[in-house]
Parts: C-alpha cells; sequence; structure tokens
C-alpha cells in the first residue's frame, strides 16, 4: 500500500557556511543527524516493485535498509548495508546518486526522490562513531579457507571489493599496491573535503580484518610481473583494477612551465602527500592566487576547489562546452560556484605563457561555440575566430581526461588491449584473454564511478571463484618469501 | 619497513646506505631508482640503486644531502627503518653484451652511472672511466669505479686531486688517443651533461643521461616528472629516467627543477631550527 506522500522534496542537507568552508579542508556536507535520517527515511513510499535497487551496481537491499532507517533501527540498516557494500561510508557520499539508485526511485517521478545516498552516509557514520560491528564480514561467518591464493593489483575501490568478496568466500588474497597508502583515487583523488581520508582508512581496515593482505609500495610490472606473479609467487588468479591513472595534457605550448599540473599531481599532493599542510608535511605545492583549471568534471571541481582553499583569490574553472554538458555532478557544481569558484564556460586555452623564471603568468584563451552533434551525440566546441582573450594566472590545472597506465600493459604482452591502452575484459566476468587474468574498474571501461568500478570488482571476483574451483589441485604452493619490503 | 644494515659517509654530506629489500635487490637492474619515504611526514624522494647484493638481499643507496629530506634520510643510522622503499622503477639502462662505454659521472652522478659500469662489465663489454668533482673531498666511488673501469680517470675542478679540469677535457682526451666507444653515459649536474652532449654531438657518438626531475608518484600517474625529448613529452619515471642526451632540452629540465625553490629553503630552514633546538 502506498503511503501518502507529505514532503515532496528531500530532507536538505546541512552544510558548512560557504565562506567558512572555502578555506578549509574540514568536510562540506556534515551529514543527517538522527531526526533528519528518520524524517528523510520515511518518504520511502516502499513501493512493490522497487526499481532504486536496480540503478545501485552493487544491488543493495534499499527499501530494506531505509524502512530500517524509518523505525530507528540503524543496527540493521548498517548489516543489510554491509551485506552489499564494503564502502558505504564512501558511496554515501560520492556516487553520483542521482544518476543511478534516486533516478529510479518511484517517488522521483513526480517529486525529488528518497535521499538513498544521504542515508546510507548517515548509517555508515552512525555504525562507525557507535563501533557497530560488520557482522558479514565477522570471522564466523567466514568459509573454511579454500588453500587458492589471488593476486589483487590495485587499491583502488574495484580491488578492495574483488578482494573482500574473494576473501569472504574462503580463498587467501593479497592486494599489490603501488603508493605507500591503500585505496585509489579514494586516497590521492578525491578531497578531504569532500570524503574525509580517515573514513577511507576506517572502511579499508575492515578488509584487513578479514585476513586479506595489503602491499603497499608494490608497482606490478616492475617488482613482479604478472606471470612473476603466478609462476614465482604462485598465484592461482589474478585482479587487475589499476585504474586511469595517466594525465593527459593538451598539444598547447606552455604545458611546462612551472605551476602547470596535471589534476592527477595537483590533487596527490595535496591529498595523498598533504601538501595543503606544508610545512609540517614536507611535499610543497604551488599556492597560486590565481588558477585555472581546466575540464569539466569531478576532477577538475575537486582541483578547483582545492585551489581555493590553499588560498586562491580566483580560482577559474574553464570549460570548453556550455554548463549542459559539464560531466561533474550538479551538487558538486553548486557547492564550487557557492564558495565563489568562477566559471568561465565555452573556452578552452590554446596558449600558456611563461615569466624569465619560466613561471606561468597567463593563459590565452579562445571563445567557443556548440556546433553539430557529434558522434557520441553531445555537440562539439567550435572555436570561434577573432575571440581570443588573456587570463593573468600563476597556477594551471588541467583536468582534461585521462588514459590507461602503460606499466602492466608493456611487461604483459599476452594481455589484449584495446587501441586506447585499456584491458579487453568480458563485462559480466572480468574475464580477460589470458587464462587466469581478471580485471575490472577504470582500467577496463576508461574513467567511470567508484561504485561501477565496484560493481566490477564484485562481478570479477564470482567469476575468479568460479575459474577456482575448475582449476585442478596444484601440488605446491611457492613460499611467499620474496613479497618481504 | 626496510631496516638499515649499514651506512658510511663517502664525502661530505654523501653517505651510502645499505638496505634490507630483498625482493628489490633480486629484482633490480642498472638503471633503476626507488622512491622513498622517511616518515609519515615525509615527501616521497626517488633515489638511484647504487648497488645490489641479491644474495644478502640488500640494497645500496648513495645520497647527498641537499634538502630536508635528503637530510632527514642521512641522519638516519643502522638498525633504523625507512617507512616506504618502492622500487624498482624506471627503465633498466639498455646494455648490449660487449659494448665499449664511456661512463662519465660529477659529484653524486657517480652514483648513478656505477651501476650502470658494473652492468657494462657484467654484460662482457669495456668500460672507460671518468669521475669529476669540484675538488678531492668531493670524489666519490673511485675504489669501486676503478675495478670496473679501465682507464679510470678522476678530475677536479680544483686540481687538488687527479687531473685539474672539466670531465668534458678529459672526455676529449680519451677520444683523442683513439679510444673507440659505442656510447657515452654521462650522470651529474645538468651543465655538466649538457657539456658532455656538446662534446659528442658533432662526433655523432650516441651519449646516455639520466635525468633528475622531482616526482612523486614515480609510476606515471602524476606527469609532473614530465620532459622535452627530441620535441616529445616523457615522464621520466616510467620511460626513463636515461634519455638521448642529444634530444633532451636540458634547459627546461632545469628550470622545472627550480619549481619549489623557495619552499624547500624555508622547510630546509625550519628542519635546521628544529634540529638545532632538539
Ligand atoms: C579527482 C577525482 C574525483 C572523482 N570523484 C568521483 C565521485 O565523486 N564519484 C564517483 O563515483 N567517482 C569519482 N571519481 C572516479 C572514481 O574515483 C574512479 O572511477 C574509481 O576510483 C576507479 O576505481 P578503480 O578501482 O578502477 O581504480 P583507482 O581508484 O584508480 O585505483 C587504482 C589503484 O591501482 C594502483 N596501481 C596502478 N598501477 C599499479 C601497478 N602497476 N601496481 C600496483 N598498483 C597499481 C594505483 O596506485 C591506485 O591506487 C573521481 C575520480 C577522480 C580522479
Ligand atoms: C631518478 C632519480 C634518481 C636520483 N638518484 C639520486 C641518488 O642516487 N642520490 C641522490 O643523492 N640524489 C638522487 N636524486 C635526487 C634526489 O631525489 C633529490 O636530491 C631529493 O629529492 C631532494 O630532496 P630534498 O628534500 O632533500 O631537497 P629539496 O629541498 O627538495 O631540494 C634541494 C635542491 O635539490 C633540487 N631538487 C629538488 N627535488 C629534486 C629531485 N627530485 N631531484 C633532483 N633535485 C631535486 C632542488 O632544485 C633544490 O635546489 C635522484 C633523482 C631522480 C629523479
Ligand atoms: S551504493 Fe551508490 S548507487 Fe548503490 S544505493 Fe548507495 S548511493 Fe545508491
Ligand atoms: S524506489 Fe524510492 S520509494 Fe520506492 S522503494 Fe526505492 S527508495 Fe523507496
Ligand atoms: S613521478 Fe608522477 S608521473 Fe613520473
Amino acid at each position: 500500500m502506498a503511503k501518502k506522500i507529505t514532503q515532496k522534496v528531500k530532507t536538505p542537507m546541512p552544510l558548512v557556511d560557504p565562506d567558512v568552508r572555502r578555506h578549509s579542508f574540514g568536510e562540506v556536507a556534515t551529514g543527517y543527524s538522527v531526526e533528519l535520517a528518520r524524517q528523510e527515511a520515511s518518504r520511502c513510499i516502499e513501493c512493490k516493485n522497487m526499481p532504486c535497487v536496480a540503478g545501485c551496481p552493487v544491488e543493495i537491499d534499499i527499501p530494506t535498509f531505509v524502512r530500517q532507517v524509518a523505525s530507528g533501527d540503524f543496527d540493521g540498516a548498517f548489516q543489510t548495508l554491509s551485506a552489499k557494500n564494503l564502502l558505504p561510508a564512501v558511496c554515501g557520499r560520492v556516487c553520483p546518486q542521482e544518476d543511478q539508485c534516486e533516478k529510479l526511485c518511484t517517488l522521483g517521478v513526480r517529486f525529488e526522490p528518497v535521499a538513498i545516498g544521504r542515508l546510507e552516509r548517515f548509517v555508515a557514520d552512525y555504525a562507525s562513531a557507535c563501533h557497530l560491528p560488520v557482522t558479514c564480514l565477522s570471522p564466523t561467518s567466514h568459509v573454511t579457507g579454500t588453500g587458492r591464493k589471488v593476486a589483487i593489483v590495485g587499491s583502488g575501490p574495484a580491488g578492495l571489493t574483488a578482494a573482500a568478496d574473494l576473501a569472504k568466500l574462503g580463498h587467501s588474497v593479497t592486494i599489490f599496491e603501488a603508493l605507500h597508502k591503500p585505496g585509489g583515487v579514494l586516497m590521492y583523488g578525491i578531497p578531504e573535503f569532500r570524503l574525509p581520508k580517515t573514513i577511507v582508512e576506517s572502511e579499508i581496515d575492515k578488509l584487513t580484518g578479514l585476513g586479506v593482505d595489503i602491499k603497499t609500495n608494490h608497482v606490478i610490472g616492475r617488482m613482479f610481473t604478472i606471470d612473476e606473479l603466478f609462476n614465482e609467487l604462485g598465484f592461482d588468479a589474478l585482479f587487475i583494477g589499476t585504474g586511469a591513472g595517466l594525465p593527459h595534457f593538451p598539444s598547447i605550448p606552455g604545458v611546462n612551465l612551472i605551476g602547470v599540473y596535471s589534476a592527477n599531481e595537483y590533487l596527490t599532493r595535496s591529498n595523498l602527500m598533504k601538501a595543503y599542510r606544508f610545512p609540517e608535511h614536507d611535499t610543497p605545492i604551488v599556492r597560486g592566487k590565481n588558477v585555472a583549471v581546466i575540464g569539466g568534471g569531478n576532477t577538475a571541481m575537486d582541483s578547483v576547489r582545492t585551489a581555493l582553499r590553499l588560498g586562491a583569490e580566483h580560482a577559474y574553472l574553464i570549460y570548453r562546452r556550455s554548463r549542459d554538458e559539464m560531466p561533474a555532478r550538479a551538487e558538486e557544481v553548486e557547492h564550487a560556484e557557492e564558495e565563489g569558484v568562477e566559471i568561465v564556460l565555452l573556452a578552452a586555452p590554446t596558449e600558456l605563457l611563461g615569466n624569465e623564471k619560466s613561471r606561468v603568468r597567463a593563459m590565452r584563451c579562445v571563445r567557443m561555440a556548440l556546433g553539430e552533434p557529434d558522434a557520441s551525440g553531445r555537440r562539439s566546441p567550435v572555436p570561434i575566430a577573432g575571440s581570443e582573450f588573456e587570463l593573468e594566472v600563476d597556477t594551471v590545472v588541467f583536468a582534461v581526461g585521462q588514459g590507461a597506465n602503460p606499466l602492466i600493459r608493456s611487461t604483459t604482452p599476452d594481455l589484449p588491449v584495446t587501441k586506447w591502452g585499456y584491458i579487453v575484459a568480458d563485462p559480466a566476468t572480468g574475464a580477460t584473454q589470458k587464462p587466469g587474468v581478471f580485471a575490472g574498474g577504470d582500467i577496463v571501461t576508461g574513467g567511470a564511478t567508484v561504485i561501477s568500478a565496484m560493481g566490477a570488482g564484485r562481478r570479477a571476483a564470482r567469476a575468479i571463484d568460479a575459474y577456482l574451483h575448475r582449476l585442478p589441485a596444484r601440488g605446491h604452493v611457492a613460499a611467499d618469501v620474496f613479497i618481504s619490503t | 619497513m626496510p631496516r638499515i644494515l649499514a651506512k658510511e659517509t663517502l664525502a661530505p654530506d654523501v653517505v651510502r646506505f645499505w638496505i634490507d629489500a630483498p625482493a628489490i635487490a633480486r629484482k633490480r637492474r642498472p638503471g633503476q631508482f626507488v622512491i622513498i619515504r622517511t616518515d609519515e611526514t615525509g615527501e616521497r624522494i626517488p633515489l638511484t640503486i647504487a648497488d645490489a647484493d641479491p644474495a644478502h638481499g640488500a640494497i645500496s643507496l648513495i645520497v647527498q644531502a641537499v634538502g630536508k629530506s635528503t637530510h632527514k634520510l642521512n641522519r638516519l643510522e643502522p638498525g633504523d627503518t625507512i617507512l616506504d622503499v618502492a622500487g624498482p622503477l624506471g627503465q633498466p639502462t639498455r646494455i648490449e653484451p660487449g659494448m665499449r662505454v664511456c661512463c662519465i659521472g660529477g659529484g653524486i652522478g657517480t652514483a648513478v652511472v656505477y651501476p650502470i659500469a658494473k652492468g657494462v662489465r657484467a654484460a662482457g663489454g669495456s668500460v672507460a672511466g671518468i669521475i669529476g668533482a669540484r675538488t678531492r673531498d668531493l670524489i666519490i666511488l673511485e675504489r669501486e669505479m676503478s675495478a670496473v673501469a679501465d682507464p679510470c680517470l678522476v678530475t677536479t675542478d680544483d686540481g687538488s686531486y687527479g687531473r685539474k679540469g672539466l670531465v668534458t677535457e678529459a672526455l676529449r682526451m680519451l677520444l683523442g688517443e683513439g679510444y673507440g666507444f659505442d656510447e657515452v653515459v654521462a650522470v651529474g649536474p645538468l651543465p655538466m651533461m649538457q657539456a658532455v652532449c656538446s662534446v659528442t654531438r658533432p662526433l655523432g657518438l650516441k651519449t646516455i643521461v639520466s635525468l633528475n626531475p622531482i616526482m612523486v608518484d614515480g609510476t606515471g600517474m602524476c606527469g609532473g616528472c614530465r620532459v622535452t625529448i627530441g620535441g616529445e613529452q616523457k615522464f621520466v619515471c616510467v620511460d626513463g629516467p636515461e634519455f638521448d642526451g642529444h634530444q633532451v632540452d636540458f634547459a627546461e629540465v632545469a628550470a622545472r627543477l627550480r619549481a619549489y625553490r623557495e619552499d624547500e629553503a624555508a622547510a630546509m630552514d625550519r628542519y635546521r631550527a628544529e634540529i638545532a633546538s632538539a
């Protein structure tokens, strides 16, 4: 029976005042209180066909957890979430819900959908504040060890999810991560003010609790090749979740001037290396007064908001199409503008100009008009002749997309990749054409979302489990002695 | 966490460490480097793997204290651990069996050129070595280089040891004496590498240099280490660190190395004050 709808819009999320937060790396959205959460949860009309579930790539039982929140059973809600999602505190914050679960919510047809993401975040934060145990991950629910060893390459959301699922199935799982901290983009890319790093760390700690061994500082392709993981280290199967981490720079003059960054470098310095806390932390970053970020996606938004927090007087976002085409989440664009980001639409840089010290001092841009729709259906920007203008800048950050890192493909010649270098894998199973090797997340799809990477990790884990069960029994297991740094 | 097994001072502010890192010791090849971080607030800094002892699972790093991170590192003692050591990184040196190479090291660059020289010898090649420094105290690895290079010439700018003059003069002399090289490998300060290239370019003598831009991840993810080689963009951490010296845009490398001058100086001053008050 459908309930009567009393509140047509989402319960608003409490936010820190823009004038305060533009100078702070503290979290922007502070989260629902118990009252707000129960109020929002009670908006769910518990519709019979629950279309929301189909919108969630990891198939969270949304109606059940929302009902549990409404009734104040937060522990129950947390167990419902955790049964399907290893990283609810992360997804509740960064999932593009408006394109996923919430997009399909029945309520959304006439009103605003249930704020599923905000509720998910509330439950996860509540659980962590009260130290609720994750029963579905507790050791008692473990299956007995299968004696099979699986290596996971990369500790982003894809790798973490695959690792958790495989460990729960009783396999012995080792994650190899190139950087000194696990988490992938969650750790080095998405800033503190949107996703506090302590939250990422505590979500990842659950994995260690499951017996997953995380080896940081292990660059696969260099320290061990894929073949060595099989032949020398005795792994039975392998999942590659190395992400799409190769930054692109446009071919315009001046991109190598000082003060010009890829978004990856800018964000890595700030997030992973904590350059915003220089000099207590040793890694420096150029703190520009006039910063231009080029791009229109989440990465660009994160970079330009970081620039403000590093002290920029003007933080420009330069995007070559119009607002409608911006791939960033609407909510993030709104937050950025509230904080004072100046958005320059329909413009693109043509040249960066330097001073006598090779530091960038200005950016020459050209205005764009939208032309005919291209193959992707988006209207492509066309430069308007004679419309050039100059912007005074001392820092430029390019967030114009990224590609596939060559480290693994160049050391694994029999692993087929697309012409852009992404690994070719079956979308349903993650299986590549190399026996025992599975892949998923951004290294297969190109830059996508946290939750789609997690979905890929989950599907691959299922397929890897099936593969391991088909594998003939093995005589000897190589020792772990070489993985000792 | 990798433990420091031994430490030895080679020159003022230059220290050789032996570090327990069995997997890296087994895997690394000449020309490769590691990225290390000494502590939780530390920076990621690249250091060449100067030597390895696979049997004992150890690698050696030779570190010149130039700023805060390298000073912090050089204060560590045997028994201490280094928080993070990632590697081996970068492309190994291309070594052909039996090749004839002139290996030139300037200052701390000798630590980078030595493993290459040793690798060339191990592959049945022949090495002529030239090591140079401003003054006698700064010459490092003379014994090690002499063991793999014949001849092994030493130059100092002030003439306090070996020949007075620059490494390029020693190179000219060897070439004048009729030494034939398939390749020159030069590693040292940028002006030195540039000077070597200007000697070899007119002769069409292939010259490899090792570049040392500022790095962060060392895996090709940030692009901070980008350089221009023959007009093309390359990432030193994955495509290098060695490149054809005749193709390198040295001025750009030099400029980019100065990106954080003021910040580095401030960090160093602060660190000195901390040490002094401790
Ligand atoms: C700045 C930014 C903001 C974003 N914001 C959002 C958002 O709000 N919402 C959203 O849903 N998505 C967002 N995304 C996209 C999302 O983060 C990615 O789609 C997702 O992280 C991909 O997960 P992954 O597991 O495939 O790879 P990644 O998260 O990229 O992780 C890959 C890991 O593999 C490691 N690795 C790479 N090569 C090797 C190797 N050779 N050996 C060992 N380890 C290796 C890397 O160091 C890294 O830790 C954002 C992305 C960026 C860059
Ligand atoms: C592939 C590679 C191999 C290297 N091998 C060695 C080695 O074997 N032994 C060794 O002593 N050093 C080596 N270096 C240089 C070493 O990484 C730097 O000296 C170190 O990062 C400086 O850090 P710092 O905090 O002590 O100095 P900072 O205070 O950061 O800098 C001090 C001075 O060094 C310069 N500098 C800053 N960062 C770097 C950098 N990454 N590389 C070079 N110069 C820099 C600055 O311009 C400044 O003038 C190597 C560099 C690379 C890229
Ligand atoms: S994980 Fe993402 S898509 Fe799934 S329910 Fe949560 S917010 Fe929605
Ligand atoms: S679609 Fe919306 S209203 Fe229906 S069950 Fe899901 S969250 Fe509730
Ligand atoms: S150091 Fe980041 S790409 Fe080379």
